[in-house]
C-alpha cells in the first residue's frame, strides 16, 4: 500500500517536472527542473530496491550532465525572451507525427504485455545469479548476459569522445 | 521500536548536533590559527582567549539584514542557499564513526546507516551540492558572482572526474562499497590503505581541497578578484548557510579521507598483537583524531599557500591528476590480478 502511494507520488511528480521543463521560458529554470525530474527517477530506483542504479543516475546524470548543460546555459547568456511570431522552420505536422508513433509505440507495449500472462514477462535468469548484493548483481549481469551491449555502450561513448575532441581542435 | 525509530533518530539529532557545532568552531580554529601562523593572536576579545566568537559570530549573522537584490531571480536565490547545504548534511548518514557497540546492554552502531553503495552515494550528494554554488552565481545578477560560479563549476567538475576515479581505485582493494565494509577489508589486509594506495590518497586529497574550495584552490572566492565570489550579494543568514556548507563539506572531506585510507576508527596497525593497548582508547575517539588532523592540515595550507592561478589549476586537474587516477586504476587493477 506504502509502496504503491510512494510510487504513484514519485510518477506523478517525474511527469509534472517533465512538463515544466518544456513549458518554462527561462532556460535556467527548465535546466532546473530537469534536475528535479532526475533526482525523483533516482527515488524510482530506490523504490524498485536498486540502490546502484540510483547512486549512479544521481551522480552522472543530476550531477555531471546537467552541470554541463547549465554551464553551457549560463556561457551563451539566453536572456533576451523568445520571440512570440511563429518560426517558418519549425516543422509541426513532423512533431506530430513523431508524438503519434510513439504514442502508438506505447500503446502497443501496453496491449501486448497485457495479452500475455504474468509468467511469461518474469525474468528467467533471476535463480542462477551466483553473486549476492546490488552492484555485483549488475556487474554480474554487464559482464555475462549483456556483454555485447555493454561494449557497443562504450564504444559509442569512445566514438562521441573523438567527435568531440576533432570539434573542439580544428587541426591535429 | 526502539531500535527502528528512536535509536536512528537519536543518532540523527546527535550527528547534525555536533556538525553544527563543529563547524562554528571550526572557524574560530581557523582563524586562531592563521592568526598564530603569522604572530598574531586571533580573535581574544569574546570569552577567554576568544571561544565565545563563534557565538557572537552567530548572533551577528542572525540579526543583519536579510536583502536579496532587486532584479535576482528571487526563487532560485533563496534555494541556492539551501541547495548547498542539505548536500553537506545528508552525507553524514553513511559516515562510520565506530564499529558497533555495547550500549546500556543493546547493540549501537556509531553510524546512522550503512547501505551496499555508501561511497558513490556520498559522491552523488556531493556532486549535487555543486548546484548552490553556481545557481548563487547566476541568481544574484550580478557580473562578479557569475564569474566567480562559472569558475566554481568548471573546477569541481573538472577534480571530481579525477577524484571519482580515483575512489574506485580504492574501491578495488576493498571489493565493497560500503563505507563500514573499506574499514573492515583494511582490518582485514592487516594495513590502512594509505600504505597501499598512496598515490590515491595524495590525489583524493588534492582533489578534497578543490571541491571544497579551499586554498590554495580557492578561485570561486578569490577576494582580490571577485570580491567576495559567488556570495557576494549574500547577507545574513543566508550567507552563513553558504559559509556553514563549506565547512561542513571540509568536514565531510576529511572523514572520508580518513573511512578510506587511515582505517576509520581503526587505531595504527590493528592487527599487530604488540600494539593491542592501542584498543583501549575508545574507537569513535581514533576517527575523531584522524579528522581533526585533516582538519589542521587544511587550515595550515591555507596559512601556507598561495592561491593558484586558473589555468595552473585546470593544468593540475587535467594533465596531471586524471593520468595519474587512471595510471593509478590499471597499476592496482595489474597488482590485484597478479596477487590472486
Amino acid at each position: 500500500m506504502a509502496q504503491a502511494i510512494a510510487f504513484y507520488f514519485i510518477s506523478a511528480c517525474i511527469l509534472g517536472f517533465a512538463v515544466l521543463v518544456v513549458s518554462t521560458r527561462d532556460t535556467v529554470h527548465s535546466v532546473l527542473f530537469l534536475v528535479l525530474d532526475f533526482l525523483f527517477v533516482a527515488a524510482l530506483y530506490v523504490l524498485l530496491g536498486a540502490q546502484f542504479l540510483a547512486a549512479i543516475q544521481v551522480l552522472v546524470y543530476a550531477g555531471g550532465i546537467v552541470v554541463l548543460y547549465l554551464f553551457v546555459v549560463m556561457l551563451v547568456n539566453l536572456k533576451r525572451p523568445p520571440e512570440a511570431h511563429s518560426d517558418p522552420h519549425r516543422r509541426t505536422k513532423l512533431g506530430f507525427g513523431l508524438a503519434a508513433a510513439v504514442l502508438v509505440e506505447f500503446g502497443a507495449i501496453a496491449v501486448y504485455s497485457y495479452a500475455r500472462p504474468a509468467a511469461a514477462i518474469a525474468p528467467p535468469a533471476a535463480a542462477a545469479m551466483p553473486v549476492s548484493g546490488n552492484t555485483e548483481q549488475i556487474g554480474w549481469l554487464l559482464y555475462t548476459s549483456y556483454l555485447i551491449p555493454f561494449e557497443i555502450a562504450s564504444m559509442l561513448l569512445l566514438v562521441a569522445m573523438i567527435g568531440a575532441i576533432v570539434l573542439a581542435k580544428r587541426e591535429l | 521500536m526502539i531500535d527502528q525509530l528512536v535509536i536512528p533518530l537519536l543518532k540523527i539529532v546527535i550527528v547534525l548536533n555536533a556538525t553544527l557545532v563543529a563547524v562554528t568552531y571550526m572557524v574560530l580554529l581557523e582563524r586562531k590559527v592563521i592568526a598564530w601562523a603569522q604572530s598574531r593572536l586571533g580573535p581574544m576579545r569574546v570569552g577567554p582567549y576568544g571561544v565565545l566568537q563563534p557565538v557572537a559570530d552567530a548572533i551577528k549573522l542572525m540579526i543583519k539584514e536579510d536583502i536579496t537584490p532587486v532584479r535576482a531571480d528571487r526563487w532560485v536565490f533563496t534555494a541556492a542557499p539551501i541547495i548547498s547545504m542539505v548536500p553537506a548534511l545528508i552525507v553524514y548518514a553513511v559516515i562510520p564513526f565506530g564499529p558497533t557497540i555495547k550500549l546500556f546492554g543493546r547493540s549501537v552502531t556509531l553510524y546512522i546507516t550503512d547501505i551496499n553503495v555508501g561511497l558513490l552515494y556520498i559522491v552523488s550528494v556531493a556532486s549535487v551540492g555543486v548546484y548552490g554554488i553556481i545557481l548563487a552565481g547566476y541568481s544574484s545578477n550580478s557580473k562578479y558572482p557569475l564569474l566567480a560560479s562559472l569558475r566554481a563549476s568548471a573546477q569541481l567538475i573538472s577534480y571530481e572526474v579525477a577524484v571519482t576515479l580515483t575512489l574506485v581505485s580504492v574501491i578495488m582493494m576493498a571489493g565493497t562499497l560500503s563505507m563500514v565494509g573499506i574499514v573492515n577489508a583494511q582490518y582485514n589486509q592487516h594495513a590502512w590503505f594509505v600504505f597501499l594506495q598512496p598515490v590515491a590518497f595524495v590525489i583524493v586529497l588534492i582533489g578534497g581541497l578543490a571541491e571544497t574550495n579551499r586554498a590554495p584552490f580557492d578561485l570561486p572566492e578569490a577576494e582580490q578578484e571577485l570580491t567576495g565570489g559567488f556570495h557576494t550579494e549574500y547577507s545574513g543568514m543566508r550567507f552563513a548557510l553558504f559559509f556553514l556548507a563549506e565547512y561542513a563539506n571540509m568536514i565531510v572531506v576529511s572523514s572520508v579521507v580518513t573511512t578510506l585510507f587511515l582505517g576509520g576508527w581503526l587505531p595504527p596497525f590493528p592487527n599487530t598483537a604488540a600494539l593491542h593497548f592501542l584498543y583501549y582508547v575508545p574507537s569513535w575517539a581514533w576517527f575523531l583524531v584522524k579528522s581533526f588532523l585533516f582538519l589542521y592540515l587544511f587550515i595550515w595550507i591555507r596559512a601556507t599557500l598561495p592561491r593558484y592561478r586558473y589555468d595552473q589549476l585546470m593544468n593540475i586537474g587535467w594533465k596531471v591528476l586524471i593520468p595519474l587516477a587512471i595510471a593509478n586504476l590499471i597499476v592496482t587493477g595489474i597488482v590485484k590480478v597478479a596477487l590472486l
